[in-house]
């Protein structure tokens, strides 16, 4: 009884945290590796290992020359930053609104919340009817005003507002929510002695609030990054009918994912697609740290701001 | 000192702007749903009009009916798929989280440091990577087109793990731990009868969250489950919206539908979803 309460206190440990590096050895460390193979080979849908040619880096020679993934590239990183710089910057404003004395907290904080649980489908096919170029809400509105009609569709810049629209719809009370959490525990005598000082309100929520944030920005421009730079969904189904994988007739909304998802399901090249795979994580690491510097960058400005403000 | 506290409370007292921006905020963020429910409950020609409808009317049923006739989006089945397959990775990712948490946060092991290590490296790496070889496996092991390989590759968690130890740490004290061991508890005994009744506040947020997620997840059911007689609900959605993309009356009752369930848990737990968002803010 002794030996087995024994064996129970050494072992157990390693058998309650078995089954997570299990699962995630089998489906998620061991794809990765396979990633890496399958990328040299030229691997066709339905086949194996064994049925296909290894040819290196054949693959990722040929991607990095060919003008479509640049595209995929290119429209990637427009609608990652036409969504990423408004969401942010609104869910900023917004988490100051809700930071101040209000009525009905939890029925504000409920109310910005409700774009996030709309599954990504739902949410672009709705859009994509306001968007559509005859009877949408937003051509409706626009030809008020004078403007369009617009097919949102038909240009490259075009669509990538519209899709930018609603990847902000949903993310920014989400966001909105993380610095509002941030922005309450920051102490409250900072923002006294800059009263104090006669710094005014708007004044305040820049030099003060926003340098505050800044480690909780960095954290969500990174996690923006990573989520942003994978779009897939909402482009995929602002598409419709026909090829929606190609992203418009001339692949002008069309992102790297769709590009993976390209050499998958309508070339059936899965050595293709695994190599456009590691491109896209390339392309993410590279924005991530790019995005780390340029957020910490902004850091340092911190203290020299609040020594403005405080020696006023 | 007076005069500066007074500017103080100042800042925080709501100025019209802040309605403004408040009410503006809430509008935007209702309207496409509102809309949605309108369009859903509207016949198919008012839809096609300008100026568009604004108020619902009472055709909900009539468009129900011509979704679950319509034998290309198998609407039904995508619905009852999104059931079981969100039910099954939540029980398991909760169970495995919070055990491993639980280990993580309060037992002592060789290694145990590294292990989370190990753990928090793994949340670093983005799902996409290694969708195509997912598929391969899959394709092999004859699972590809069931539910099992839908569920198969989520059934464990980083972040699950990694919140279940930060609640654990401090929720659990060790002298419960201690007392149920002197009084003769085995170790699985502790985590279930002790531990994990101390641990369902953050239990509660991490199902959420993974319900949610599932429910929601798109890309890679869309790879897992090529056949179309066997979606989860956001691939009827897909393929309602491809098939017949002139009745929207029709699809936008689908998108209704498929929402409605998150709908109703987010009025029900609203405030413990955002709790959950808000405090995993501050920890991170």
């Amino acid at each position: 009884m002794r030996r087995l309460s024994r064996l129970d206190i050494k072992y157990s440990p390693y058998l309650y945290i078995a089954p997570f590096f299990i699962v995630f050895g089998i489906f998620g460390l061991w794809p990765l590796i396979y990633t890496l193979i399958m990328s040299m080979y030229d691997w066709d849908l339905g086949s194996k290992l064994n049925e296909a040619t290894f040819v290196g880096f054949d693959n990722f020679a040929r991607f990095l020359g060919d003008d479509d993934f640049w595209n995929a590239v290119l429209n990637t990183v427009m609608m990652f930053l036409l969504s990423t710089v408004p969401q942010l910057l609104l869910a900023l404003v917004l988490a100051n609104a809700l930071n101040k004395k209000i009525r009905a907290r939890t029925f504000f904080r409920m109310g910005v919340l409700v774009p996030n649980i709309t599954s990504v489908a739902a949410v672009s096919i709705v859009f994509t009817q306001l968007y559509s170029r005859d009877f949408g809400l937003i051509n409706w509105i626009l030809g008020l005003v004078g403007i369009g009609p617009i097919e949102w569709q038909a240009q490259a810049w075009t669509s990538w507002i519209a899709v930018a629209t609603m990847v902000d719809w949903r993310w920014i009370g989400y966001n909105a929510l993380i610095y509002l959490a941030a922005m309450q525990s920051i102490p409250k005598d900072v923002y006294e002695s800059a009263s104090i000082d006669g710094a005014s309100q708007s004044r305040q929520f820049w030099t003060l609030t926003v340098p505050m944030l800044r480690p909780t920005i960095i954290f969500t421009v990174i996690i923006s990054t990573i989520g942003g730079l994978q779009l897939y969904g909402e482009p995929l189904l602002f598409a419709g009918g026909g090829n929606p994988l190609l992203g418009g007739s001339d692949r002008q909304f069309q992102t790297v994912t769709m590009f993976l998802m390209e050499q998958f399901y309508m070339d059936f090249e899965l050595g293709q697609a695994a190599t456009v795979a590691w491109l896209l994580f390339l392309l993410i690491l590279i924005f991530s740290v790019i995005n780390f510097f340029f957020t910490s960058r902004l850091q340092n400005d911190r203290p020299a701001k609040r020594k403005k403000v405080a020696s006023r | 000192m007076k005069r500066g506290l007074g500017a103080a409370e100042r800042m925080w007292r709501a100025s019209p702007l802040t309605f403004f921006t408040l009410i503006g905020g809430l509008l935007l963020s209702i309207f496409p749903l509102y809309y949605m429910i309108v369009v859903a409950t509207r016949n198919n020609d008012s839809v096609n009009k300008i100026p568009p409808p604004m108020i619902p009317g009472g055709e909900l049923g009539s468009n129900v009916d011509r979704l679950l006739a319509n034998e290309s989006a198998n609407f039904m089945t995508g619905l009852i798929n999104s059931a079981v397959v969100a039910t099954g990775v939540t029980i398991s990712v909760v169970f495995f989280s919070s055990l491993a948490g639980f280990a993580f946060a309060k037992l002592r092991f060789k290694g145990r440091n590294g292990f989370m290590l190990a753990i928090l490296v793994t949340m670093m790496v983005p799902a996409q990577l290694g969708l195509v070889p997912l598929y391969q496996m899959m394709f092999e092991w004859g699972l590809h087109n069931t539910l099992w390989s839908v569920m198969l590759p989520f059934l464990v968690s980083g972040f699950g793990v990694f919140m279940m130890r930060q609640y654990a740490s401090q929720a659990v004290p060790d002298e419960l731990i201690e007392a149920a061991r002197v009084d003769g508890c085995g170790t699985f005994r502790i985590y279930w009868s002790v531990v994990l009744p101390a641990l369902r506040p953050a239990v509660a947020v991490l199902g959420l969250f993974t319900f949610m997620d599932q429910w929601n997840s798109f890309l890679w059911p869309q790879i897992a489950l090529g056949d179309p007689e066997n979606p989860t609900v956001q691939l009827s959605l897909q393929r309602l919206s491809q098939g017949y993309y002139n009745d929207y009356a029709q699809v936008f009752a689908g998108t209704t539908l498929s929402v409605l369930p998150l709908l109703v848990i987010f009025i029900l737990f609203g405030r413990q979803i955002i709790g959950g968002i808000m405090e995993g803010a501050v920890k991170a």
